[in-house]
């Protein structure tokens, strides 16, 4: 068994280093193993030490023959982003940049102030984009802004995806400033059309060609082929084979993949999010097909204290039968150290009752929403956003929700609630977990064989039962 | 607003004032106006003042076309100048048309009110679209088209 040709996945995370292995011949997950990030020291420790671990695991005859890798460690691909309008081409680059896995650190509008400036600088983002104005539409903020970030002492490279008419001009302003700007195509061409895809793909070169040197973890690349691309944006990959497949591989259709952290809940929905009433009227912009919203503030360790604030008059939800005192001693024991996990009943059903939380904020951020106007002609829908009641499938992943006995519980807390009917969230899907907890592996298993990964996928996204979670 | 050249094209935004929920006139008017070389941005139905204002910010449009034909367009209309001024376009060009007010009354005196309202044109129901399209024309001083 030894002697297999496997493929290695690892994820630089924030808090671990995970090695995913694959064999495959016969598609299937022959180990995973996580030892604690070391980016502060030299990458390839934590590295090491979860090699070994998978020795362990595998025997020490096995061959890796590919070895693709992704990260979010130190600090993730933190970006700026700066556009026109607040709701049109400022929320148009904040979803590009987000859909690329970046962790979007400020979002700027109109004219930057010299105080705005001085803010993006104390920032320091590893990448801003710069986006503004229609094709055709409005030039002079910015080039204005331009003007500005090119004055500004930054080394972070920027993407140019505004007015089309003067991007190159912008793009010429900054380089005469020293910078090193690229130019993408605009990311609202037109009023209220969103065009994230090529901005995405630049995001993506950039990570590869700067971000991993500047973040220090070219010292991977000894061992690994290539650090391709930010964590979440492997999971957004992986998300996406799952619904749409690929040729000769079905998927399984329109999904919504929950993503519950210690730090940040993800939710990325894979719909197009067309209104499900007829003659409702949508408002706002199209938002991507492929959509990823990441909540900051929303995490079972480190943003333990925001959730518990959301739980408002609910807590403790979990379970009757644990005291306030003992509930709120649960509470502190998970915020003094993020990397506790639950080790008794009481504080498994805590724990997932954070999730919950943290699931159903998360995903009512991330779904459109639907107001009833009642107008001279009478009652008028209005959508805003993707109307999600119809997506059939939902996929549960990240450490607190896989490995928790109450998983569904935590999905269904994500689901359409009869008394909040404005949220469109789905209605009656089919609920699966990550079952392994490997879906970034999926998603750079894509890079290489597109077919497998669908397949891998379909086999390890598996249906939910409630109480069969514990048996990890 | 940049100044813009003779020959180029203009930039025009289309909406249905309010709640109001009648599309069918107002895609007319957009197709009349592409058809006579203006770009359009059409908002559609419902369309509350500040997306007009939004969407002439990012578009840099030259002018801004108001429908309104369920009645109440005297009310939704109400300060809409006054939050171009806001937004720094104070001087964009504002054209309002439509079933403008409830009853009969004398259309000398509501264009009068919906000029004071800041509108620099204002048209009467059934109005024929070619004079609103010349009318528009001189206006922004843009160019004639053939055919």
């Amino acid at each position: 068994m030894g002697d297999r040709e496997l493929w290695l996945f690892i994820d630089f995370g924030s808090t671990f280093t995970k090695v995913v292995a694959i064999d495959p011949a016969t598609e299937t997950i022959r180990a995973r193993v996580q030892a604690p990030t070391t980016v502060s020291t030299d990458i390839t420790e934590g590295l090491g030490a979860a090699l070994r671990l998978l020795e362990r695991e595998v025997g020490a005859g096995a061959t890796y023959a590919r070895k693709l890798a992704c990260s979010s460690a130190a600090g993730g691909l933190r970006m700026v982003t700066v556009g026109l309008v607040p709701d049109l081409t400022s929320e148009a680059a904040r979803l590009a940049a987000l859909g690329a896995g970046a962790k979007v650190v400020g979002t700027f509008s109109y004219k930057l102030p010299a105080s705005d400036l001085a803010r993006i600088k104390d920032l320091s983002p590893d990448l801003i984009l710069l986006a503004g104005g229609t094709d055709g539409g409005n030039e002079e903020v910015i080039l204005q802004n331009a003007r500005g970030l090119a004055a500004l002492d930054l080394a972070a490279p920027l993407i140019v995806a505004g007015n089309r008419v003067v991007a190159d001009e912008a793009a010429a302003i900054l380089r005469a400033g020293g910078k090193e700007p690229v130019v993408a195509d605009n990311v609202m061409p037109e009023f209220g059309r969103l065009s994230v895809e090529p901005v995405r793909e630049r995001i993506r070169e950039i990570f590869i060609t700067h971000i991993v040197k500047a973040k220090g973890l070219q010292a991977a690349e000894r061992f690994v082929e290539g650090i391709l691309m930010p964590t979440p944006n492997a999971v957004l990959n992986a998300a996406v084979l799952l619904a749409d497949g690929c040729p000769g591989e079905p998927g399984l259709g329109e999904l919504v993949v929950l993503d519950v952290g210690g730090a940040t809940t993800d939710v990325h929905s894979v719909a197009r999010g067309a209104p499900t009433d007829a003659g409702a009227v949508v408002k706002g912009l199209h938002e991507p097909y492929a959509k990823r919203t990441v909540e900051g503030d929303l995490g079972v360790r480190s943003n333990l204290w925001n959730v518990v604030e959301a739980m408002g008059a609910q807590a403790p939800p979990a379970d009757p039968e644990i005291s306030p005192h003992a509930f709120r001693a649960i509470l502190e024991r998970f915020a003094r150290d993020v990397t506790t996990t639950p080790e008794s009943a009481e504080e498994a059903a805590v724990d997932a009752a954070l999730a919950g939380i943290a699931a159903g904020q998360a995903m009512r951020r991330h779904a459109g929403s639907l107001e009833v106007f009642y107008s001279p002609q009478g009652p008028l829908s209005v959508i805003r956003g993707k109307d999600l009641r119809g997506v059939k499938l939902v996929v549960g992943t990240g450490g607190p929700l896989v490995f928790s006995p109450f998983r569904s519980r935590i999905l269904r807390e994500a689901l359409f609630a009869p008394a909040d009917r404005a949220s469109l969230r789905p209605v009656d899907p089919r609920l699966c977990v990550d079952s392994e907890y490997t879906m970034f592996a999926f998603g750079l298993l894509g890079e290489l064989d597109s077919k497998l990964a669908v397949r891998m996928l379909k086999r390890y996204c598996r249906p939910m039962d409630e109480g069969t979670g514990n048996g990890r | 607003m940049r100044a813009r050249r003779g020959t180029e094209t203009r930039t025009v935004v289309t909406g249905v004032i309010g709640a109001d929920c009648h599309i069918v006139g107002n895609r007319i008017l957009q197709m009349a106006l592409e058809e006579a070389g203006f770009k359009v941005v059409p908002l559609g139905i419902m369309v509350a003042q500040e997306e007009f204002v939004k969407a002439a910010i990012e578009t840099d449009a030259d002018a801004v076309l108001v429908s309104s034909l369920y009645g109440q367009g005297e009310l939704d209309c109400q300060g809409l100048r006054d939050k171009f001024e806001e937004a720094g376009l104070g001087r964009i060009h504002l054209v309002v048309g439509g079933n403008l007010v409830v009853g009969k009354q004398e259309w000398a005196e509501v264009e009068r009110r919906f000029l004071a309202m800041g509108f620099d044109r204002a048209y009467p129901p059934g109005i024929d679209l070619r004079r609103v399209i010349e009318d528009l024309r001189r206006d922004l001083g843009a160019p004639a088209r053939d055919g």
